[in-house]
C-alpha cells in the first residue's frame, strides 16, 4: 500500500476470482465421456445400456476430476451431484418412454378409421372368396371405456367432493366422525382393484342375480377405486384456500354455505378440475376389475345396465390372453387397444391442464 | 347508521385458555377508537368478539355482554350472520377475492347475501363505495379487472370499500395498515378520518404514532406474562393516553419504556 491514501486498483487480477471451467466443459466431457465408452464397447461388445453406463460412469469421473484440478472442491461437488442427479432423472424417464415407444410402434399399425369406428365381431366368411374376414374393430372398447369410466365419474366426483367438503369445512379437527371417515378414505385407497371388482361383482349377483355382468357394476367397481382419490385431492385443494378469504365472506356476512360455493370451490377450481382429471385417468386402465364385473364381448354393447362390456384395457388383455382365430390379428388389436389407451389418458392430463389454466385466479393489471 | 358499542365484563376463552379478562368499555357512536399493547395481549381477540368472527376457530368462546346499542350480541338466538352483516371487519392483509374483478369484489357483500339489485343501483353503489374508500380515481377505468392485480395498499382500501358497501353500523380494523407503505398508511388514515363521520371505527395498531393520530379514544392492553390473560389497563382520551396516563404501564409502553 502507497502512503498517499487513495485506493489503487490492482489493474492485473481481480482478487474475487477463482479457477473456471469454460462455458460448455460439461458438454464437451459429455462428448469425451462418450467416446470412451464407445471405445469401451467396441472392446467388449455393443450394447445401448451399456453405452448409456458407461457415459454416464466417465462423464461423473470425467467432470470431478477437471472440476477439482481447475476448480474447486464445492465447485467440483456441485457438478459431481448435477451429473448424479441428471442421470437419475434419465434413469427414471427410461422406462417410460420405452414403453410408450413400444405401445405406439406396435400399435400404430392397427390404427386407422376403420379400427376405431367399427365394432369388431367373430370372423365371417366372405361368401365370394370362402376367405374368413375378420374385423379388427375397436368401437365397442372405446364405447364401453367411456360410459364405464363416465359413469364412475358421476358416481364418485359428487361423493368425493362433498366428502371433501365435509373434511375440510365441517368437521372439527377432533370430531370422530371425522376421524373415522379419514381412516376409511385411507383403507380404501389401499385397496387392491380385484377387490373392488369383486365387490361389485358380488353386489350385482345379489341384487341381479348370476352373471350380472353390465357396465354400470364395473362402473360402481371404478367408483370404489376412484372416491378416496378424488376425496384426497379435493381435500388438498380446499385446504390450500387460504382462510383470509373465508373470514372475509363471514365478516361480510355471508353464510357459510354461500361462502363455500361462491367463494372456497371457484378459488379452488382449478385444482379440483385437476384432481378429478387425474383420478379418471388412474382408473380408465383398470383390468381386473372391470374384467370381472363387466366381462369382455366382440359384441358391440352401448347399454351400461345390461349384458357384458368390452373396455380398452380388458380388449388389450384379452386379444393377448383369448386370441381368436387369426392370433396375429388379435395381438394386434390388443396394441391398438393399449395405444388408443394411451391416447386417451394423454388427452385427460391435457384437458386437466387446460382447465386449470383456464380457471387459475387471474391476475392481470 | 352507526352505532354505540358496549362491552361488560367480557372474558374470552380458546377452549379452556383464557385469553382476555373482564374487559368493560363503552364506545361512542361516530368515533374512532384505537386498541394497542404488545403482541398476543388479546387486542385482536377482543376486536374479533365484536362481530362474532372468533367463533371461526373451533373451541373460541367468550363470557359476558357485548351490546350494540342496547342489543346483546351473545344473547340466546342471536345469529352471528345478522351481527356481522351490520359490523363489518378489515384484515391485516389485504382479502380481495381472487375469482372476482375489481367491481364484483366490491359487491361482493350485497350479492352473496343473495340480493338482486338493479345495475344502475349496483353501478352507484361501486362508484360510492371506492369514493369512500379513497380509491375510485385509481382505478375507475378497470372496474373489471382482477381484484389481485392492484398494488397492496390499493389492495386493502378495496377491501375497505368491499367492507363499507354493505353500510355496517360499526366498522373493525385489525392492524389495516401492518402491510402497507407509508403512503398507502397514509391514504387508509385520511380516509378513517372520513370514515367517522358515519361509522363507529375501532382499530387495532402496534403503530402509536397511528393511533395518536386517527383516534379519539384508546384502549392499552397489556399481558402479565405468558400464558396469561389479557387485561384492559387504561381506556381513555387519545391524548390522555399519551400525554398524562394515570396508569405506569400505559405510561411505560406509550413512552417505549418497559418493565
Amino acid at each position: 500500500m502507497s502512503g498517499s491514501g487513495t485506493l489503487k486498483i490492482p489493474a492485473t487480477r481481480n482478487r474475487l476470482t477463482t479457477g473456471q471451467l469454460p462455458r460448455f466443459a460439461s458438454l464437451y466431457t459429455l462428448g469425451v465421456a462418450f467416446v470412451l465408452a464407445a471405445a469401451v464397447m467396441g472392446l467388449i461388445g455393443f450394447n445401448a445400456f451399456g453405452l448409456a453406463a458407461f457415459t454416464s460412469v466417465f462423464y461423473l469421473i470425467l467432470i470431478s476430476a477437471l472440476s477439482t484440478a481447475i476448480e474447486n472442491r464445492r465447485k467440483a461437488m456441485d457438478r459431481f451431484v448435477r451429473g448424479l442427479v441428471t442421470v437419475a432423472f434419465l434413469l427414471a424417464l427410461a422406462p417410460l418412454v420405452s414403453t410408450l415407444w413400444t405401445v405406439f410402434s406396435k400399435g400404430i399399425g392397427i390404427i386407422s378409421p376403420a379400427f376405431v369406428f367399427t365394432s369388431g365381431g367373430s370372423p365371417t366368411i366372405n361368401p365370394n372368396t370362402l376367405e374368413i374376414v375378420s374385423s379388427p374393430g375397436a368401437l365397442q372398447a372405446i364405447v364401453g371405456t367411456l360410459e364405464i369410466t363416465g359413469l364412475a365419474t358421476l358416481f364418485s366426483v359428487p361423493i368425493g367432493l362433498l366428502t371433501a367438503i365435509y373434511l375440510v369445512e365441517y368437521a372439527a379437527p377432533t370430531f370422530w366422525l371425522r376421524r373415522v371417515v379419514n381412516f376409511l378414505v385411507d383403507v380404501m385407497t389401499g385397496i387392491p382393484s380385484i377387490v373392488a371388482g369383486l365387490f361389485a361383482f358380488s353386489l350385482f349377483s345379489l341384487l341381479v342375480g348370476p352373471k350380472a355382468f353390465s357396465g354400470l357394476s364395473a362402473a360402481v367397481a371404478l367408483s370404489v377405486l376412484m372416491i378416496p382419490t378424488v376425496v384426497r385431492s379435493s381435500e388438498e385443494m380446499l385446504r390450500l384456500v387460504p382462510a383470509d378469504l373465508r373470514e372475509a365472506s363471514y365478516a361480510l356476512g355471508v353464510t357459510k354455505y354461500v361462502t363455500i360455493m361462491r367463494i372456497v370451490v371457484p378459488t379452488a377450481i382449478a385444482g379440483l378440475a385437476t384432481g378429478v382429471t387425474l383420478a379418471i385417468a388412474r382408473v380408465i386402465g383398470e383390468t381386473a376389475p372391470i374384467f370381472m364385473a363387466a366381462s369382455f364381448t366382440d359384441a358391440f354393447n352401448g347399454n351400461p345396465l345390461n349384458g357384458p362390456m368390452q373396455t380398452l384395457p380388458v380388449m388389450a388383455y384379452t386379444g393377448y390372453k383369448f386370441p381368436g382365430q387369426d392370433i396375429a390379428l388379435s395381438n394386434d388389436q390388443a396394441w391398438g387397444a393399449a395405444l388408443l389407451l394411451v391416447a386417451l389418458v394423454i388427452v385427460l392430463n391435457l384437458i386437466a391442464r387446460i382447465i386449470a389454466m383456464i380457471f387459475a385466479p387471474k391476475t392481470g393489471r | 347508521m352507526s352505532k354505540s358499542v358496549n362491552i361488560k365484563d367480557l372474558n374470552v376463552y380458546y377452549s379452556d385458555f383464557m385469553a382476555v379478562q373482564d374487559v368493560t368499555m363503552d364506545i361512542a357512536p361516530r368515533s374512532v377508537t384505537a386498541f394497542i399493547g404488545p403482541s398476543g395481549c388479546g387486542k385482536s381477540t377482543l376486536l374479533r368478539t365484536l362481530n362474532r368472527m372468533h367463533e371461526v376457530i373451533p373451541g373460541a368462546h367468550v363470557q359476558g355482554q357485548v351490546l350494540v346499542d342496547g342489543d346483546d350480541l351473545y344473547g340466546a338466538g342471536v345469529d352471528p350472520v345478522t351481527v356481522r352483516r351490520q359490523i363489518g371487519m378489515v384484515f391485516q392483509r389485504p382479502n380481495p377475492f381472487p375469482t372476482m374483478s375489481i367491481k364484483e369484489n366490491v359487491l361482493a357483500g350485497v350479492r352473496l347475501n343473495n340480493k338482486r339489485i338493479p345495475r344502475a343501483t349496483a353501478e352507484a353503489l361501486v362508484e360510492k363505495s371506492l369514493q369512500g374508500a379513497n380509491l375510485w380515481n385509481e382505478v375507475k377505468d378497470r372496474l373489471d379487472k382482477p381484484g389481485q392485480g392492484l398494488s397492496g395498499g390499493q389492495q386493502q382500501r378495496l377491501c375497505i370499500a368491499r367492507a363499507i358497501a354493505v353500510e355496517p353500523e360499526v366498522l373493525l380494523m385489525d392492524e389495516p395498515c401492518s402491510a402497507l407503505d407509508p403512503i398507502s398508511t397514509l391514504a387508509v388514515e385520511d380516509l378513517i378520518n372520513e370514515l367517522k363521520d358515519s361509522y363507529t371505527v375501532v382499530i387495532v395498531t402496534h403503530n402509536m404514532q397511528q393511533a395518536a393520530r386517527v383516534s379519539d379514544k384508546t384502549a392499552f392492553f397489556n399481558i402479565a406474562g405468558t400464558g396469561k390473560p389479557g387485561r384492559l389497563i387504561e381506556y381513555s382520551d387519545t391524548t390522555t393516553i399519551f400525554n398524562n396516563p394515570v396508569q405506569q404501564a400505559t405510561e411505560d409502553y406509550v413512552s417505549g419504556r418497559f418493565g
